[in-house]
């Protein structure tokens, strides 16, 4: 099992979610420092949150033209396994590997709170172990949009990872945190291979945090 | 103010739009032998001024308690350091960033926070937790809604990007703080404790060198404009106010974190106010040796910059170190990764002066002692007031029947209700360390890799301070003590952050010295000393000064994180019991100020013995296992307190104590109380413990249901009651 996290400067999540790889899997993943120009054989590449480049410009535009960034797409292209968290999926939108656009919140602020989530897509290596869960988001630009017609898309090809809800798993406005289309947290790619997704599920993954429910997505990817 | 016998080539005008009072431009024409040009005379400006020069405070800080077991490291560096086992220390301070936020709220408050964090991590910490303290004008005030969204999004703004969680803090609103709010940051870090980094300068031909960011013209005189009053045309100081970049800092945080991993740094200081100018004179000064810079090397932002500029602009994000010249480039390799600036400005020396080059031309030449012993101190006149007279109320004057009624408006009010409004604008859980997440008492952050943490907590009562600045600040001591406690923790010292009018007025001053006098006795008592702290003086608009708020930033230790406690209710059945006597000390109130729409009554009074002996009771009943939730009794009094247990918990309670004067029991401020939620199956050997230690222990309601219901006085739904809790302040910002 061999994981990697890609460093951007800005980042401020990529040690949070090595350590939570490192005690779900018992396998350290290796730091890429953003600069560097590829990745060795990789059963799960991390592109994870934080602000990298300070969101300058527009929240994950800057990274996704870092040098290492290239061989991102060649691998997620190849199908190995990509996971955006928060401003790593703003990346990913950013590179092209996923489709749509995060705009700024409809509350107009930055957002920290447990919100629920439950996969809509049951098969991909990602969700397929998930069910209702309670995870942290925390940011900004989290509010999905795509239009009509990638909408349409992504629905007919079981793109929708993840969408906010409530206890009972209902989606509803009322358990939509940032205005998002459909409550979408997390989506996939046409191959599956790629989610990003808002909430961060390494902050939910051992008893100190207070809940594990984050614990299934690494542990389907990584088991 | 013209003085006939001014005999200067100097302006005089020149020297008071220095901030510079006449006596003390003679003092600086003695020591130098002649009078000082331009450029001096704005360091002389940026090192005397009262942010700087704690000229009116020195004499009374040095009264209080700074050393313990656990202190490592106590006032006079750039944060404290204490202690907390395992070769690992807590590295912390508070600090203010009044003026500017008032002037330039979402600036204000960020640069407030990157100041306090590079304070930290200047000392080799890794921050890992942020904490303020914050006061703002009455809710309704038309100023107060645009200095609450600012200042909660410019502290949001800087710690959610550099990645440190903002965990905890405190508000509240009075009329005082309407032309001059308070915005006090708190930052806590984790270092080795043999890997702290300190600032005096040595080695006579080491490098000086300058990382970071650029300079550029902003905050020029910053310090300066912070230690003056404010008035009509404060909003054209403006430009004094600095600007921030958070992702800048988290570049410099990453590469003094690395670069500390070698054994390459002799000294290191952050640039902070008064910028080059303090730097670099405190870097001389601890190390008793010169300097020489030449400021055409400073990485510059802006064309055309003076020396004078160079030396007084509080640009963000820039530090000054002394480094070992053998591993210069390597340390140079480091900065270039992470795309920052470095540059070798200049070198220390033997001649114990301050010399500045530009251009090769002699800007300045001043003797460092004349800059920092010989600064002036002032032992201001002072007159203590009398405190506020103690009222007894009587239970006539009260309607029982309005108990609820009353409990709802309170917890409404914006001093009392839920502040999720602003925790949720801060990234509380980056780097997944937080344990016990803003609101409870204190904030719980587990020391990476471990089982144990860090409890933490920040506090003030400026009402109780203006009427007993004795007792005022003795509370805000001691509730931090509290807090920390009911959280499970050892409490083990603390940061003060000094908020007070201008101390040129003897009612002022006094109110200092006796905030300190009551600070420091409960420091002594209860073994919980100060290790760092901040002084912010001339808190005044119009001639109105703010009410004095000596805000603390307790710290203590959890050394099993299974002994954390929070408020929330846990279980049906269990009892809940309060700790310490209540006396129904109603004075000053929140049921006096909400209800009443009045202040008056005079501030409750602590005794320190029994503070202990609760305390140490609590801590005691924690560690053996006895205690499922804990909260101590703060403003608003007991049911307040019990309804934020329940609200917490999302579970009722019946309370069965039945008082002859039900307001009295209920909202009483009495001092050294705390709620105990305990099984049945715990009950005895509790109150058995209290009992062996002479503390009052008593049973007053059973969990349960999903009501708040009181004997013979009535029941109010749970979650009716959030609902209300909820939207405090709320209202303020729509």
């Amino acid at each position: 099992m061999k994981s990697h996290v890609i460093v951007f400067p800005g980042s401020n999540c990529d040690r949070d979610v090595a350590v939570a790889i490192k005690n779900i899997s018992s396998h350290q993943p290796q730091m890429i420092w953003h600069k560097e120009t590829s990745i060795n054989q990789s059963d799960l590449i991390v592109v994870p949150g934080g602000f990298s480049y300070g969101d300058y410009l527009r929240c994950g535009a800057m990274a996704s033209t870092s040098p290492i960034m290239q061989d991102v797409v060649k691998k997620a292209r190849e199908g190995v396994p990509v996971l955006g968290i928060c401003n790593g999926f703003q990346i990913l939108i950013e590179s092209g590997l996923l489709d749509g656009a995060l705009m700024r919140n409809s509350s107009l602020s930055f957002i920290c709170r447990d919100i629920l989530i439950k996969p809509k897509n049951q098969s991909s290596v990602f969700t397929k172990k998930t069910q209702v869960a309670k995870m942290p988001i925390a940011h900004n630009e989290g509010n999905f949009f795509v239009n009509s017609e990638q909408l349409k898309k992504i629905q007919d090809n079981d793109q929708i990872a993840f969408q906010y809800c409530d206890e009972n798993g209902n989606v509803s406005e009322h358990s939509n945190p940032n205005g998002s289309l459909e409550n979408i947290a997390g989506i996939l790619n046409e191959n599956k291979n790629v989610l990003g997704m808002m909430p961060h599920p390494e902050r939910a993954s051992e008893l100190a945090h207070g809940c594990e429910d984050g614990k299934t997505i690494f542990e389907s990817i990584l088991n | 103010m013209t003085n006939h016998n001014w005999q200067f080539q100097t302006e005089q005008s020149l020297v008071e739009n220095h901030g510079l009072k006449l006596d003390e431009f003679e003092k600086i024409v003695e020591g130098l032998g002649r009078e000082p040009n331009l450029t001096e005379l704005g360091i002389f400006s940026a090192m005397w001024n009262e942010h700087c020069s704690y000229k009116s405070s020195k004499f009374w800080l040095k009264k209080l308690p700074t050393s313990g077991k656990r202190v490592v490291q106590g006032p006079g560096e750039n944060a404290g350091v204490i202690d907390i086992d395992d070769g690992d220390v807590a590295v912390f301070k508070m600090e203010s960033h009044n003026h500017p936020s008032f002037l330039e709220p979402y600036q204000g408050a960020a640069t407030g926070v990157g100041g306090i964090l590079r304070d930290v991590f200047t000392m080799g910490a890794r921050p890992v937790a942020n904490l303020n303290a914050l006061r703002f004008g009455e809710p309704n005030h038309p100023k107060t809604k645009h200095l609450l969204s600012g200042v909660v999004s410019g502290i949001g703004g800087y710690g959610n990007c550099i990645g440190v969680p903002t965990v905890g803090g405190e508000v509240n609103f009075h009329p005082s703080y309407n032309g001059n709010i308070l915005v006090n940051a708190m930052t806590v870090g984790i270092a080795k404790k043999d890997k702290i980094f300190y600032s005096a300068a040595a080695g006579i031909g080491n490098p000086v060198v300058y990382v970071g960011s650029k300079t550029g013209r902003d905050g020029i005189h910053g310090a300066t404009m912070a230690s003056a009053e404010f008035d009509e045309d404060s909003e054209d100081k403006k430009p004094t106010v600095q600007v921030g970049d958070p992702f800048t800092e988290k570049l410099l945080l990453e590469a003094c974190l690395e670069l500390m991993k070698e054994e390459a740094i002799i000294a290191i200081q952050d640039m902070g106010a008064a910028g080059l100018t303090s730097s670099s004179i405190e870097m001389a000064s601890k190390g008793d040796v010169g300097l020489k810079i030449d400021l055409s090397k400073v990485p510059m932002r802006a064309q055309n910059m003076s020396a004078y500029e160079l030396m007084l602009s509080e640009s963000q994000e820039r530090m000054l170190m002394v480094l070992d010249p053998s591993k210069e480039e390597m340390a140079r390799d480091i900065f270039k990764k992470w795309d920052l600036e470095f540059e070798v400005i200049g070198e220390v020396t033997d001649t114990k002066r301050l010399i500045l080059m530009m251009n090769g031309k002699e800007e300045a030449s001043i003797p460092i002692n004349i800059l920092v012993e010989d600064a002036p101190e002032y032992q201001r006149e002072y007159i203590v007031e009398e405190p506020s007279p103690i009222k007894e109320y009587k239970s006539e004057d009260f309607d029982q029947n309005n108990i609820l009624k009353d409990l709802n408006a309170m917890i409404m009010h914006p001093d009392l209700s839920s502040r999720k409004w602003i925790w949720e604008q801060y990234d509380h859980m980056v780097m997944a360390d937080t344990v016990v997440r803003p609101g409870s008492d204190a904030a719980v952050v587990r020391v990476h890799g471990t089982n144990k943490g860090l409890a933490i907590s920040t506090d003030c009562s400026p009402v109780y301070c203006k009427h007993n600045p004795y007792e005022g600040g003795k509370h805000a001591v001691v509730e931090t003590w509290r807090n920390i406690i009911a959280s499970g923790a050892l409490p083990i010292a603390i940061t003060d952050c000094m908020n007070f009018g201008n101390p040129e007025k003897p009612a002022i001053m006094g109110q200092f010295v006796e905030c300190i006098r009551g600070m420091g006795d409960a420091c002594s008592k209860l073994n919980y000393p100060v290790v760092s702290g901040n002084v912010s003086l001339y808190n005044e608009t119009n001639g109105e000064g703010i009410y004095p708020t000596p805000a603390i930033g307790g710290v203590g230790l959890i050394k099993d994180l299974s002994n954390v406690k929070t408020l929330s209710l846990k279980e049906d059945g269990n009892f809940l019991c309060v700790v310490g006597k209540t006396a129904n000390h109603l004075g000053n109130s929140k049921y006096i100020s909400i209800i009443q729409s009045k202040e008056e009554g005079g501030t409750p009074e602590i005794n320190l013995d029994t503070e202990l002996r609760n305390g140490n009771f609590v801590m005691d009943a924690i560690n053996h296992k006895l205690i499922a939730s804990a909260h101590d009794v703060g403003e608003g009094g007991i049911l307040v307190a019990i309804s934020e247990m329940c609200m917490s918990g999302n579970l009722g309670i019946l309370i069965e104590n039945e008082s002859v004067f039900p307001h009295g029991y209920f909202f009483a401020e009495d001092q050294s109380r705390y709620l105990l939620e305990v099984s049945p199956n715990n009950y005895d050997e509790c109150q058995k413990l209290a009992n062996n230690n002479d503390v009052h222990f008593e049973k007053i309601g059973i969990v349960g249901g999903d009501k708040i219901s009181i004997k013979n006085i009535g029941d109010q739904q749970v979650s009716a009651l959030k609902l209300s809790f909820e939207m405090g302040i709320e209202q303020i910002s729509h």
